[in-house]
Protein backbone atom coordinates (compact mmCIF):
# COMPACT_ATOMS: atom_id res chain seq x y z
CA UNK A 1 0.00 0.00 0.00
CA UNK A 2 1.24 3.60 -1.12
CA UNK A 3 -0.16 6.39 1.06
CA UNK A 4 0.53 10.54 0.39
CA UNK A 5 -0.39 12.26 3.27
CA UNK A 6 -0.43 16.27 2.44
CA UNK A 7 2.93 15.65 0.39
CA UNK A 8 3.86 19.40 -1.17
CA UNK A 9 6.91 19.37 -2.61
CA UNK A 10 9.12 22.66 -3.61
CA UNK A 11 11.44 23.94 -5.91
CA UNK A 12 12.63 27.13 -4.19
CA UNK A 13 9.70 29.42 -4.50
CA UNK A 14 7.59 27.04 -7.16
CA UNK A 15 4.81 24.45 -6.15
CA UNK A 16 5.79 21.39 -8.45
CA UNK A 17 2.78 18.86 -6.34
CA UNK A 18 0.58 21.22 -4.21
CA UNK A 19 -0.60 19.52 -1.05
CA UNK A 20 -1.60 15.78 -2.28
CA UNK A 21 -3.50 13.09 -0.20
CA UNK A 22 -3.50 9.68 -1.79
CA UNK A 23 -3.76 6.23 -1.39
CA UNK A 24 -2.94 3.42 -3.64
CA UNK A 25 -4.08 0.24 -3.05
CA UNK A 26 -5.04 -1.24 -6.74
CA UNK A 27 -2.83 -3.38 -9.02
CA UNK A 28 -2.47 -0.96 -11.72
CA UNK A 29 -2.36 2.93 -11.36
CA UNK A 30 -1.89 5.46 -14.88
CA UNK A 31 -0.77 8.82 -14.44
CA UNK A 32 -1.52 10.85 -17.06
CA UNK A 33 -1.37 14.69 -17.88
CA UNK A 34 0.75 17.02 -19.89
CA UNK A 35 4.45 17.39 -20.43
CA UNK A 36 5.53 19.45 -16.98
CA UNK A 37 2.16 18.68 -14.85
CA UNK A 38 4.05 16.97 -11.55
CA UNK A 39 3.55 13.15 -12.78
CA UNK A 40 7.33 12.63 -12.76
CA UNK A 41 7.74 14.33 -9.39
CA UNK A 42 5.08 12.48 -7.42
CA UNK A 43 6.84 9.23 -8.84
CA UNK A 44 9.91 9.84 -8.32
CA UNK A 45 8.55 10.71 -4.43
CA UNK A 46 7.57 6.60 -4.10
CA UNK A 47 11.12 5.46 -3.95
CA UNK A 48 13.42 8.63 -2.70
CA UNK A 49 14.51 10.13 -5.38
CA UNK A 50 12.40 12.83 -4.46
CA UNK A 51 11.27 13.84 -1.11
CA UNK A 52 8.57 15.63 0.09
CA UNK A 53 9.21 19.70 1.55
CA UNK A 54 6.19 19.08 3.70
CA UNK A 55 3.66 15.87 4.69
CA UNK A 56 4.79 12.34 4.40
CA UNK A 57 4.86 9.39 2.08
CA UNK A 58 4.40 5.69 2.77
CA UNK A 59 5.44 2.76 1.04
CA UNK A 60 3.95 -0.94 3.22
CA UNK A 61 4.10 1.49 6.17
CA UNK A 62 7.83 2.76 5.68
CA UNK A 63 8.86 6.49 4.83
CA UNK A 64 11.37 7.10 2.14
CA UNK A 65 13.03 9.88 3.89
CA UNK A 66 14.03 7.53 7.07
CA UNK A 67 13.89 4.06 5.56
CA UNK A 68 15.36 4.93 2.24
CA UNK A 69 17.04 1.55 1.27
CA UNK A 70 14.10 -0.54 2.71
CA UNK A 71 11.83 1.73 0.43
CA UNK A 72 14.10 0.85 -2.18
CA UNK A 73 14.26 -2.72 -2.01
CA UNK A 74 10.84 -2.89 -2.36
CA UNK A 75 10.08 0.04 -5.21
CA UNK A 76 11.52 -1.03 -8.57
CA UNK A 77 12.04 2.16 -10.95
CA UNK A 78 11.96 2.52 -15.05
CA UNK A 79 12.99 5.25 -16.76
CA UNK A 80 11.85 6.79 -20.54
CA UNK A 81 15.33 6.53 -21.53
CA UNK A 82 16.99 2.94 -20.69
CA UNK A 83 20.48 4.34 -21.67
CA UNK A 84 20.95 5.86 -18.00
CA UNK A 85 19.47 2.85 -16.28
CA UNK A 86 21.89 0.04 -18.16
CA UNK A 87 25.57 -0.49 -16.84
CA UNK A 88 26.76 -2.96 -17.66
CA UNK A 89 28.49 -3.73 -21.35
CA UNK A 90 26.09 -6.81 -22.04
CA UNK A 91 22.12 -7.82 -21.49
CA UNK A 92 22.83 -10.73 -19.18
CA UNK A 93 25.57 -9.24 -17.22
CA UNK A 94 23.30 -6.49 -16.52
CA UNK A 95 20.22 -8.27 -15.32
CA UNK A 96 23.28 -10.36 -13.25
CA UNK A 97 24.31 -6.99 -11.36
CA UNK A 98 20.18 -7.14 -10.21
CA UNK A 99 20.56 -10.38 -9.07
CA UNK A 100 24.00 -9.49 -6.93
CA UNK A 101 22.21 -6.62 -5.41
CA UNK A 102 19.93 -9.35 -4.02
CA UNK A 103 22.00 -11.50 -2.61
CA UNK A 104 21.73 -14.27 -5.97
CA UNK A 105 25.18 -16.25 -5.52
CA UNK A 106 27.85 -15.90 -7.30
CA UNK A 107 27.76 -19.02 -9.00
CA UNK A 108 24.07 -18.88 -9.79
CA UNK A 109 23.69 -15.44 -11.14
CA UNK A 110 24.50 -16.25 -15.04
CA UNK A 111 22.08 -19.22 -15.10
CA UNK A 112 19.39 -17.37 -13.09
CA UNK A 113 20.03 -13.87 -15.31
CA UNK A 114 19.62 -16.31 -18.63
CA UNK A 115 16.12 -17.69 -17.29
CA UNK A 116 14.95 -14.09 -16.50
CA UNK A 117 16.19 -12.89 -20.04
CA UNK A 118 14.37 -16.26 -21.93
CA UNK A 119 11.11 -15.12 -20.22
CA UNK A 120 11.15 -12.22 -22.14
CA UNK A 121 11.81 -13.31 -25.31
CA UNK A 122 15.04 -11.79 -25.00
CA UNK A 123 17.29 -14.80 -24.71
CA UNK A 124 19.08 -14.48 -28.06
CA UNK A 125 20.41 -11.07 -27.57
CA UNK A 126 21.86 -12.21 -23.75
CA UNK A 127 25.40 -11.72 -24.79
CA UNK A 128 25.07 -8.49 -27.20
CA UNK A 129 26.32 -5.56 -25.99
CA UNK A 130 23.44 -3.57 -24.62
CA UNK A 131 24.38 -0.38 -27.24
CA UNK A 132 24.08 -2.62 -29.98
CA UNK A 133 20.19 -3.24 -28.80
CA UNK A 134 17.28 -1.52 -30.26
CA UNK A 135 15.27 1.21 -27.86
CA UNK A 136 12.84 -1.51 -27.34
CA UNK A 137 14.79 -3.97 -26.90
CA UNK A 138 16.87 -1.95 -24.20
CA UNK A 139 13.81 -1.00 -22.85
CA UNK A 140 12.83 -4.77 -22.23
CA UNK A 141 16.24 -5.58 -20.90
CA UNK A 142 16.28 -2.29 -18.10
CA UNK A 143 12.41 -3.52 -17.00
CA UNK A 144 13.95 -7.05 -17.38
CA UNK A 145 16.84 -6.11 -14.35
CA UNK A 146 14.16 -4.00 -12.60
CA UNK A 147 11.95 -7.30 -12.39
CA UNK A 148 14.73 -9.23 -11.64
CA UNK A 149 14.91 -7.83 -7.88
CA UNK A 150 11.43 -9.03 -7.39
CA UNK A 151 10.04 -5.20 -6.03
CA UNK A 152 6.81 -5.45 -4.68
CA UNK A 153 5.86 -1.67 -6.70
CA UNK A 154 7.05 -1.18 -10.06
CA UNK A 155 7.16 2.46 -10.87
CA UNK A 156 7.64 3.34 -14.68
CA UNK A 157 7.59 7.18 -15.94
CA UNK A 158 6.79 7.01 -19.32
CA UNK A 159 8.48 3.68 -20.33
CA UNK A 160 7.08 3.37 -24.00
CA UNK A 161 7.38 6.95 -24.74
CA UNK A 162 10.75 6.29 -26.95
CA UNK A 163 9.56 3.08 -28.21
CA UNK A 164 7.55 2.14 -31.59
CA UNK A 165 4.27 0.62 -31.47
CA UNK A 166 5.55 -2.85 -31.41
CA UNK A 167 7.90 -2.34 -28.27
CA UNK A 168 5.15 -0.03 -27.05
CA UNK A 169 2.72 -2.27 -27.07
CA UNK A 170 5.21 -5.40 -25.31
CA UNK A 171 6.54 -3.37 -22.90
CA UNK A 172 3.00 -2.38 -21.83
CA UNK A 173 2.12 -6.35 -21.27
CA UNK A 174 4.85 -6.97 -19.23
CA UNK A 175 3.93 -4.10 -17.35
CA UNK A 176 0.56 -4.97 -17.01
CA UNK A 177 1.59 -8.75 -16.56
CA UNK A 178 4.26 -8.05 -13.74
CA UNK A 179 3.94 -9.56 -10.35
CA UNK A 180 4.15 -6.41 -8.66
CA UNK A 181 2.03 -3.00 -7.95
CA UNK A 182 2.33 -0.93 -11.32
CA UNK A 183 2.46 3.07 -10.97
CA UNK A 184 3.10 4.42 -14.39
CA UNK A 185 3.12 7.56 -15.87
CA UNK A 186 2.21 7.84 -19.85
CA UNK A 187 1.34 9.55 -22.73
CA UNK A 188 0.11 6.22 -24.14
CA UNK A 189 -3.64 6.32 -22.85
CA UNK A 190 -4.27 2.99 -24.70
CA UNK A 191 -1.21 2.01 -21.54
CA UNK A 192 -3.19 3.99 -19.30
CA UNK A 193 -7.31 2.73 -19.92
CA UNK A 194 -5.84 -0.77 -19.89
CA UNK A 195 -4.95 0.02 -15.77
CA UNK A 196 -7.68 -0.11 -13.28
CA UNK A 197 -7.19 3.30 -11.82
CA UNK A 198 -6.08 6.51 -13.33
CA UNK A 199 -5.23 10.24 -11.80
CA UNK A 200 -5.13 13.20 -13.92
CA UNK A 201 -2.65 15.36 -12.80
CA UNK A 202 -2.32 18.70 -14.01
CA UNK A 203 -0.06 21.80 -12.98
CA UNK A 204 0.70 20.12 -10.06
CA UNK A 205 -2.65 18.98 -8.47
CA UNK A 206 -4.24 15.78 -9.41
CA UNK A 207 -7.90 16.79 -10.94
CA UNK A 208 -9.59 13.95 -11.73
CA UNK A 209 -9.35 10.20 -9.92
CA UNK A 210 -11.23 7.25 -10.74
CA UNK A 211 -11.79 3.69 -12.94
CA UNK A 212 -9.05 4.13 -16.07
CA UNK A 213 -11.23 4.09 -18.50
CA UNK A 214 -13.55 7.17 -17.32
CA UNK A 215 -10.30 9.56 -16.43
CA UNK A 216 -8.81 8.50 -19.74
CA UNK A 217 -11.82 9.78 -21.66
CA UNK A 218 -12.30 12.56 -20.18
CA UNK A 219 -8.38 13.44 -20.58
CA UNK A 220 -8.30 12.59 -23.84
CA UNK A 221 -11.86 14.85 -24.58
CA UNK A 222 -10.00 17.72 -23.25
CA UNK A 223 -7.53 17.80 -25.40
CA UNK A 224 -7.33 20.02 -28.39
CA UNK A 225 -7.79 18.84 -31.75
CA UNK B 1 28.11 15.80 -45.74
CA UNK B 2 28.89 12.62 -47.78
CA UNK B 3 30.65 9.39 -46.26
CA UNK B 4 31.39 6.52 -48.26
CA UNK B 5 29.30 3.46 -47.77
CA UNK B 6 30.24 1.01 -44.63
CA UNK B 7 32.10 3.57 -43.18
CA UNK B 8 31.15 4.80 -39.33
CA UNK B 9 31.81 8.16 -37.76
CA UNK B 10 35.46 8.76 -37.14
CA UNK B 11 36.94 8.91 -33.71
CA UNK B 12 36.01 5.92 -30.65
CA UNK B 13 33.56 3.52 -31.70
CA UNK B 14 30.52 4.32 -29.69
CA UNK B 15 29.30 0.56 -30.41
CA UNK B 16 32.16 -1.35 -28.58
CA UNK B 17 33.57 -1.15 -25.41
CA UNK B 18 37.21 0.62 -25.27
CA UNK B 19 39.23 -2.64 -23.59
CA UNK B 20 37.09 -4.98 -25.91
CA UNK B 21 34.51 -7.40 -25.08
CA UNK B 22 34.77 -10.41 -23.16
CA UNK B 23 35.00 -13.63 -25.65
CA UNK B 24 33.58 -17.08 -23.72
CA UNK B 25 36.59 -19.73 -24.42
CA UNK B 26 38.17 -22.58 -22.43
CA UNK B 27 41.92 -21.30 -22.50
CA UNK B 28 44.28 -21.13 -19.35
CA UNK B 29 43.46 -17.84 -19.49
CA UNK B 30 40.00 -18.01 -19.37
CA UNK B 31 39.81 -20.41 -16.42
CA UNK B 32 42.58 -18.37 -14.07
CA UNK B 33 41.08 -16.43 -11.46
CA UNK B 34 40.65 -12.78 -11.95
CA UNK B 35 43.11 -11.56 -9.31
CA UNK B 36 46.68 -13.24 -11.00
CA UNK B 37 45.35 -11.61 -14.13
CA UNK B 38 45.10 -8.56 -12.52
CA UNK B 39 48.08 -8.76 -10.80
CA UNK B 40 49.56 -9.70 -13.92
CA UNK B 41 48.30 -6.60 -16.32
CA UNK B 42 49.88 -4.13 -13.23
CA UNK B 43 53.45 -6.35 -13.44
CA UNK B 44 53.00 -5.29 -17.31
CA UNK B 45 52.29 -1.78 -16.44
CA UNK B 46 55.54 -1.60 -14.29
CA UNK B 47 58.13 -3.61 -16.56
CA UNK B 48 57.10 -1.36 -19.54
CA UNK B 49 56.80 1.45 -17.21
CA UNK B 50 60.68 0.90 -15.76
CA UNK B 51 61.96 -0.26 -19.62
CA UNK B 52 60.58 3.07 -20.96
CA UNK B 53 62.40 5.22 -18.57
CA UNK B 54 65.83 3.19 -19.63
CA UNK B 55 65.11 4.45 -23.13
CA UNK B 56 67.04 4.28 -25.43
CA UNK B 57 69.48 1.89 -24.00
CA UNK B 58 69.65 -1.49 -25.66
CA UNK B 59 68.85 -3.82 -23.05
CA UNK B 60 65.40 -1.58 -22.21
CA UNK B 61 64.38 -2.09 -25.95
CA UNK B 62 65.13 -5.44 -25.69
CA UNK B 63 62.96 -6.01 -22.85
CA UNK B 64 60.05 -4.15 -24.10
CA UNK B 65 60.25 -5.94 -27.79
CA UNK B 66 59.89 -9.23 -25.63
CA UNK B 67 57.17 -7.78 -23.25
CA UNK B 68 54.70 -7.02 -26.54
CA UNK B 69 55.77 -10.55 -28.11
CA UNK B 70 54.87 -12.47 -24.73
CA UNK B 71 51.48 -10.43 -24.19
CA UNK B 72 50.56 -10.55 -28.27
CA UNK B 73 51.47 -14.71 -27.54
CA UNK B 74 49.35 -14.48 -24.48
CA UNK B 75 46.78 -13.23 -26.26
CA UNK B 76 46.39 -15.46 -29.19
CA UNK B 77 46.68 -18.40 -26.80
CA UNK B 78 43.80 -17.51 -25.28
CA UNK B 79 42.16 -17.43 -28.46
CA UNK B 80 41.79 -14.09 -29.02
CA UNK B 81 43.14 -13.65 -32.67
CA UNK B 82 44.85 -11.34 -34.38
CA UNK B 83 41.83 -9.13 -35.68
CA UNK B 84 41.09 -9.15 -32.08
CA UNK B 85 44.55 -7.76 -31.11
CA UNK B 86 44.15 -5.28 -34.16
CA UNK B 87 40.83 -3.76 -33.29
CA UNK B 88 42.73 -2.41 -30.21
CA UNK B 89 44.97 -0.45 -32.25
CA UNK B 90 42.37 0.93 -34.90
CA UNK B 91 40.44 2.26 -31.91
CA UNK B 92 43.68 4.30 -30.17
CA UNK B 93 45.17 5.07 -34.22
CA UNK B 94 45.22 8.54 -33.78
CA UNK B 95 46.54 8.63 -30.13
CA UNK B 96 49.32 5.89 -31.06
CA UNK B 97 50.32 8.34 -34.30
CA UNK B 98 50.57 11.54 -32.59
CA UNK B 99 52.51 10.32 -29.73
CA UNK B 100 54.42 8.45 -31.62
CA UNK B 101 55.65 11.61 -33.97
CA UNK B 102 55.72 13.97 -31.06
CA UNK B 103 58.16 11.39 -29.49
CA UNK B 104 60.15 10.94 -32.43
CA UNK B 105 60.21 14.23 -32.89
CA UNK B 106 61.08 15.40 -29.03
CA UNK B 107 63.44 12.56 -28.25
CA UNK B 108 64.31 10.71 -31.08
CA UNK B 109 62.95 7.05 -33.14
CA UNK B 110 64.60 4.64 -30.31
CA UNK B 111 62.07 6.49 -27.46
CA UNK B 112 59.40 6.52 -30.18
CA UNK B 113 59.37 2.91 -30.53
CA UNK B 114 59.89 2.07 -26.48
CA UNK B 115 56.78 4.82 -25.82
CA UNK B 116 54.69 2.75 -28.31
CA UNK B 117 55.62 -0.57 -27.15
CA UNK B 118 54.95 -0.31 -23.69
CA UNK B 119 51.55 1.41 -24.33
CA UNK B 120 50.68 -1.02 -26.94
CA UNK B 121 51.86 -3.88 -24.38
CA UNK B 122 49.79 -2.31 -21.49
CA UNK B 123 46.79 -2.18 -24.19
CA UNK B 124 46.78 -5.42 -25.24
CA UNK B 125 47.22 -7.01 -21.43
CA UNK B 126 44.10 -5.21 -20.11
CA UNK B 127 42.36 -6.10 -23.68
CA UNK B 128 42.99 -9.85 -22.75
CA UNK B 129 41.78 -9.41 -19.21
CA UNK B 130 38.74 -8.28 -20.26
CA UNK B 131 38.82 -10.18 -23.58
CA UNK B 132 39.11 -13.62 -21.25
CA UNK B 133 36.77 -11.85 -17.73
CA UNK B 134 33.33 -11.68 -17.58
CA UNK B 135 33.17 -8.09 -16.08
CA UNK B 136 31.12 -9.04 -13.37
CA UNK B 137 33.62 -11.28 -12.14
CA UNK B 138 35.94 -8.44 -12.63
CA UNK B 139 33.90 -6.55 -10.20
CA UNK B 140 34.03 -9.14 -7.92
CA UNK B 141 37.48 -9.47 -7.91
CA UNK B 142 37.95 -5.34 -7.06
CA UNK B 143 35.29 -5.30 -4.82
CA UNK B 144 36.65 -8.77 -3.02
CA UNK B 145 40.64 -6.69 -2.92
CA UNK B 146 39.05 -3.63 -1.61
CA UNK B 147 37.39 -5.57 1.22
CA UNK B 148 40.25 -5.14 3.71
CA UNK B 149 40.43 -1.10 3.36
CA UNK B 150 36.67 -1.11 4.72
CA UNK B 151 38.46 0.12 8.15
CA UNK B 152 39.37 3.24 6.40
CA UNK B 153 36.59 4.19 4.98
CA UNK B 154 36.62 2.66 1.64
CA UNK B 155 33.22 1.45 0.36
CA UNK B 156 34.28 -1.54 -1.92
CA UNK B 157 31.12 -1.79 -3.94
CA UNK B 158 31.06 2.10 -4.28
CA UNK B 159 34.76 2.05 -5.59
CA UNK B 160 33.90 -1.37 -7.73
CA UNK B 161 30.54 0.16 -9.31
CA UNK B 162 32.84 3.78 -9.96
CA UNK B 163 35.36 1.69 -12.21
CA UNK B 164 33.13 -0.10 -13.94
CA UNK B 165 30.75 3.29 -14.57
CA UNK B 166 34.20 4.29 -15.38
CA UNK B 167 35.01 1.89 -18.57
CA UNK B 168 31.58 1.52 -19.72
CA UNK B 169 30.82 5.21 -20.02
CA UNK B 170 33.67 6.02 -22.25
CA UNK B 171 31.50 4.13 -25.43
CA UNK B 172 28.31 6.44 -24.41
CA UNK B 173 30.24 9.45 -23.69
CA UNK B 174 31.65 8.70 -27.85
CA UNK B 175 28.33 8.26 -28.90
CA UNK B 176 27.54 11.55 -27.38
CA UNK B 177 30.18 13.23 -29.35
CA UNK B 178 29.42 11.60 -32.84
CA UNK B 179 25.57 12.40 -31.87
CA UNK B 180 27.23 16.70 -31.38
CA UNK B 181 29.39 15.90 -34.36
CA UNK B 182 26.12 15.14 -36.72
CA UNK B 183 24.24 18.11 -34.71
CA UNK B 184 26.82 20.66 -35.90
CA UNK B 185 27.13 19.44 -39.19
CA UNK B 186 23.70 19.36 -39.80
CA UNK B 187 23.55 22.79 -38.43
CA UNK B 188 26.34 24.32 -41.37
CA UNK B 189 29.04 24.35 -38.35
CA UNK B 190 30.99 21.00 -38.70
CA UNK B 191 34.27 22.79 -37.89
CA UNK B 192 33.18 24.91 -35.39
CA UNK B 193 34.45 23.49 -31.61
CA UNK B 194 31.76 25.15 -29.68
CA UNK B 195 29.00 23.79 -31.44
CA UNK B 196 30.97 20.07 -31.23
CA UNK B 197 32.27 20.47 -27.44
CA UNK B 198 29.49 22.49 -25.44
CA UNK B 199 26.72 20.19 -25.71
CA UNK B 200 28.99 17.13 -25.45
CA UNK B 201 29.80 18.60 -22.15
CA UNK B 202 26.31 19.29 -21.21
CA UNK B 203 25.16 15.72 -22.55
CA UNK B 204 27.67 14.29 -20.91
CA UNK B 205 27.17 16.21 -17.39
CA UNK B 206 22.95 15.08 -17.82
CA UNK B 207 24.35 11.74 -18.89
CA UNK B 208 25.87 11.32 -15.76
CA UNK B 209 22.94 12.88 -13.05
CA UNK B 210 20.78 10.61 -14.94
CA UNK B 211 23.16 7.36 -14.58
CA UNK B 212 23.57 8.59 -10.48
CA UNK B 213 19.61 8.54 -10.48
CA UNK B 214 18.97 5.17 -12.03
CA UNK B 215 22.00 3.41 -9.58
CA UNK B 216 19.92 4.92 -6.40
CA UNK B 217 16.66 4.04 -7.89
CA UNK B 218 18.11 0.51 -8.58
CA UNK B 219 19.80 0.35 -4.91
CA UNK B 220 22.97 -0.05 -6.50
CA UNK B 221 24.10 3.43 -4.20
CA UNK B 222 22.74 5.21 -1.75
CA UNK B 223 22.49 8.86 -2.42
Amino acid sequence: MIRLEAVEVLAGERVVVHPTSLELAERSVALVGPNGSGKSTLLRLLNGLVLPSHGRVLVDGDEPEHALAAVRRRVGFVFTDPDAQLVMPTAVEDVALSLRRVGVPRGARDARARELLAAQGLAGLADRSVRELSSGQRQLLALTSVLATGPAVLVCDEPTTLLDLHHARRVADVLLAAPAQLVVATHDLALAARTERALWVQDGRVVRDGPAGDVVAAYRASEPG
Amino acid sequence: MSRRPGRGPRGLDAGAPLLGRHRPGTSALHRARPGPKLAGLAAVGLVAGLARAQAPAAPALALLAVLLLAVAAGALAAGLGVAYLAGQLRRLAAVLVLLGAVQWLTRGPLVAAAVLAGLVSCVWAAATVTGTTPVPVLLDAVVRALRPLRGLGVDPDRVGLALLLAVTSIPVVAGLLTDSRAAAAARGLPRDPRAVLVPTVLRTVAHAHAVSEALAARGLVDD
